[in-house]
């Protein structure tokens, strides 16, 4: 009897491993044309105006196609959908749309399908990330009041003229506003997006030259060439599969192992090896990011007349060239500015701009900080977020340097913080004690995007509250300015008062870098450091 | 039995409620993680306070966990901030990890005990010192060590096995993370069971099933082994609740979808209805692998009776 019910436990348990075992399998969708690529995991669900990091940006671009894009190759808006857009004071714009753009569902792409969108992306109960983005059309504080709810439900700014044409009024000059309408949360969206949200947000219908085959949240998205895509631009290769990787590391292994197609984040410890590796598909190009240090200027330590002295002292005191060469590996170049060489000459990129400030200098470094009454406190930390990134070692390679130019063993140390979160909790709460890591990726390739978000008064991205009255006042002549080479020099003449001040230190340009395997070829990254998907072919 | 089993079950209610509130207040102390939504821009006020009041993150930590816990008896546990729900992202992930952490338990079985049971009866012969080291040996590697070399080895330069798994986590490429998964257990399980074995090895009944002329691989099987596996079932049991939540670290090396890859996630977007989520389903998992265990016993010994 007892043996007979061991038995059959047994049996059972084995049964019960077998069937959970093989319930799994199934193969994936052909790979003949298809490229693999490697890809995080999207923050937000991929809503235009809902998506505000790479990730989710790289499938929008795939997906959609706005009034304008910026060209992969030189960063310059270039006209997509849009015919004309007319301006006489740089205030009121009209929009002309081209003919003949559809969704992939057959939807035409009319003046509606943009001011939809755009006014869904705007109101404050839709709860958009990138709400923001419109706050420059007249009526954006009426549909997303700092406090309270809406007043309106659309923006008074837009108005639809007929099917092709719909007319802006922004609440201020700005002359280069239609430069920014190739930024993803200008998207235009069709009627389903309203109609039946949840279904669009399982499976999205864009304009691009991508249609959605699949969507398997946090493991992969299978997008397929769209075959009566109206651009010029159409996907050169079947399609792509993005597949959710948690670990950089094991992308690359992967790609090694002839599994994946495409890298476009090579993990730092592989740098070394990368080149004999890959050869020539190894690509390590400039994109559109800078990293800086920012000081907290609401901290009367930082923010008192004569510690711009200090401020300018300890960026001499760091030795950018070496760090950038051993601890980055070329991958990132020295900073001499407060924007990026992606921006090319005509768009802003001044190398040099900051001067003496950014150059190695120990001697003189050391003088400017004692000149400046010493660091506060005899000692300055440098605040990051341990979780990712791997910031710890140019943190503490900089610290290092600090130390070394004034000869101190203790005048700078590292300040790791948990998580992003808690960094980002302590920024916004205006609680940083000395300088911390700071970052800006643009959003489009404009030289406003640099500095208005970041260091204008009361900006969205001043983290260090810097607030100059000059600076502001260059900005805002820059931007009502109407010669597109008049308005760079004058926010080149703003970023010299940065070069004054020195509210955050300019550290380094960051580039891109990917690798790919011998599948596929004509590989590049645009300057925002996503590869041109559309343009790859499949040998 | 049934008796003692409805105690046992009872006995989860009080473990269920407490592990859920601090899980809960873990998390909770991480702060605040609307913030981070936004990335390097500062969140716009108006917007961050609906997205807030939406999350009952508004509210005081004791509402918010009333509030958790009448949903989770609704069976909603919450939704996850990149729109999925917390259920949706369970259904993909704990079949996944179960496969792995069956594979790792299979190998584990039958690896660690075959193992076992050869060195414990040649105790101190050549097998038996080879098996110490050996055991030895893996047990002092660490699982993210084992996974990334066999990962190389076996998966770039032999290309013997995928490096990592597809989405749908085939069987067959759940063997080489199973492995690694496994190997630390598995070297647990082969030396309780070579003491065990070696230890009962000697006692009366072994002999007087010897005298009595039964054949030597029936005496090992029917008599020795089932004696000996209690500690061994013990330690399997309440492996597979650690297996399961350990899997984070082999998940990450093979890229699994799995329960570690969203609590990772989960932690580092400091996203409190998926972690404690899943931490509920493994707490219970754990329970219940003990319970089974504690009701193995009464299967292998018979002495052992649950009136």
């Amino acid at each position: 009897m007892r043996r007979a019910t061991c038995a059959k436990w047994g049996a059972s348990a084995v049964a019960v491993a077998l069937v959970t075992a093989g319930c799994g399998g199934g193969s994936g969708a052909s790979r003949s044309g298809v490229v693999s690529a490697s890809w995080g995991d999207p923050q937000n669900p991929l809503e235009p105006a809902n998506t505000n990091e790479v990730q989710g940006g790289k499938v929008l671009e795939m997906l959609f196609r706005g009034l304008k894009r910026y060209n992969p190759k030189t960063g310059a808006a270039e006209d997509v959908i849009a015919d004309r857009i007319a301006t006489a004071d740089s205030q009121n714009f009209t929009v002309t749309l081209k003919d003949g753009w559809t969704f992939s569902n057959g939807e035409k792409v009319t003046a509606k399908s943009f001011v939809d969108a755009w006014n869904y992306g705007a109101l404050l109960t839709n709860k958009q990330k990138n709400a923001s983005f419109f706050q420059y059309i007249d009526g954006f504080a009426q549909v997303h009041p700092d406090r309270g709810s809406p007043r309106a439900k659309t923006l008074s700014g837009l108005v639809v003229k007929d099917e092709k044409t719909f007319t802006v009024r922004l609440n201020q000059k700005f002359s280069s506003w239609p430069d920014t309408l190739g930024y993803s949360a200008f998207m235009p969206l069709p009627q389903s997006f309203f109609r039946d949200h949840d279904a669009w947000i399982a499976k999205p219908v864009g304009n691009g030259p991508y249609t959605v085959d699949s969507y398997e949240k946090g493991s992969v998205l299978r997008m397929r060439k769209w075959g009566n895509y109206p651009g010029d631009d159409p996907a050169r290769n079947g399609g792509i599969d993005l597949r959710v990787y948690t670990d950089s590391n094991t992308a690359y292994t992967d790609l090694q192992a002839g599994n994946l197609d495409l890298v476009d984040d090579v993990p730092a410890a592989q740098l070394k090896n990368v080149k004999a590796d890959l050869g020539g598909r190894y690509i390590n190009q400039p994109a559109g990011i800078i990293q800086t240090l920012a000081f907290p200027m609401y901290d009367k330590r930082w923010g008192r007349p004569g510690a711009e002295k200090v401020r300018r002292g300890l960026s001499m005191a760091i030795d950018r060239d070496q760090i950038t060469r051993e601890i980055f590996q070329r991958t990132r170049t020295p900073a001499t500015d407060w924007t990026s060489p992606v921006l090319g000459a005509d768009g802003g990129y001044k190398a040099g701009l900051c001067g003496a400030a950014c150059e190695f200098n120990p001697a003189k470094a050391k003088q400017l900080i004692k000149e400046g009454g010493g660091l506060p406190g005899g000692r300055i930390t440098l605040a990051y977020n341990a979780d990712t990134g791997s910031h710890k070692d140019w943190i503490d390679a900089i610290c290092n340097s600090i130390n070394k130019s004034l000869g101190e063993d203790q005048a700078c140390v590292g300040d790791p913080i948990g998580t992003f979160a808690d960094f980002r909790n302590k920024i916004t709460a205006r609680r940083m004690s000395g300088p911390f890591r700071a970052g800006w990726q643009m959003d489009y390739p404009l030289i406003q995007n640099f500095l208005q978000p970041l260091y204008y008064t009361n900006a969205s991205s001043n983290d260090g509250k810097f607030s100059n009255a000059s600076f502001d006042k260059l900005v805002n002549e820059a931007n009502a300015e109407t010669d597109a080479a008049k308005a760079v020099s004058t926010f080149q003449d703003a970023e010299k008062v940065l070069a004054a001040q020195m509210p955050a230190i300019p550290l380094w340009y960051q580039n891109g870098s990917g690798g790919y395997s011998d599948r596929i070829s004509n590989v590049a990254l645009n300057p925002f450091s996503v590869p041109v998907y559309n343009e790859i072919k499949v040998n | 039995m049934g008796r003692y089993v409805i105690r046992r079950l009872l006995q989860m209610i009080p473990v269920f409620i407490g592990s859920t509130f601090l899980i809960f207040f873990m998390v909770y102390a991480l702060g605040d993680p609307v913030a981070a939504m936004f990335g390097d821009r500062a969140p716009d006020p108006a917007t961050a306070a609906r997205i807030r009041r939406d999350l009952y993150l508004d509210e005081p930590l004791w509402k918010q966990y009333l509030h958790y816990m009448g949903q989770i008896f609704q069976g909603n546990f919450g939704t996850a901030f990149n729109g999925q729900s917390v259920t949706e992202l369970m259904a993909s992930a704990f079949p996944v990890t179960l496969r792995l952490t069956l594979v790792a338990i299979a190998i584990e079985m039958v690896v660690g005990i075959v193992l076992g049971v050869l060195s414990g009866l040649r105790r101190g012969r050549d097998i038996d010192t080879t098996v110490l080291v050996l055991t030895l040996v893996v047990v002092s590697i660490p699982t993210f060590v084992s996974g990334y070399l066999l990962q190389l080895v076996f998966g770039v330069q032999w290309a013997w096995a995928a490096p990592s798994v597809a989405p749908e986590a085939p069987l067959n490429e759940l063997l080489l993370p199973g492995l690694v998964l496994a190997l630390v257990s598995l070297a647990y399980v082969t030396r309780l069971t070579r003491t065990s074995i070696a230890e009962n090895a000697r006692a009366d009944y072994v002999r007087t099933a010897l005298a009595k002329g039964l054949p030597r691989h029936r005496v090992i099987t029917r008599h020795l082994l089932r004696n000996s596996l209690i500690p061994v079932v013990t330690f399997i049991g309440t492996d597979i609740g650690a297996l399961m939540g350990g899997a984070i670290v082999t998940e990450r090396i093979f890229n699994i979808h799995g329960v570690g890859y969203q609590l990772y996630q989960g932690i580092l977007r400091q996203n409190s209805p998926t972690v404690v989520g899943f931490v509920t389903i493994l707490v219970l998992v754990f329970l219940l692998a003990n319970l089974l265990v504690d009701l193995l016993y009464a299967v292998l010994d018979p002495r052992i009776r649950y009136a």
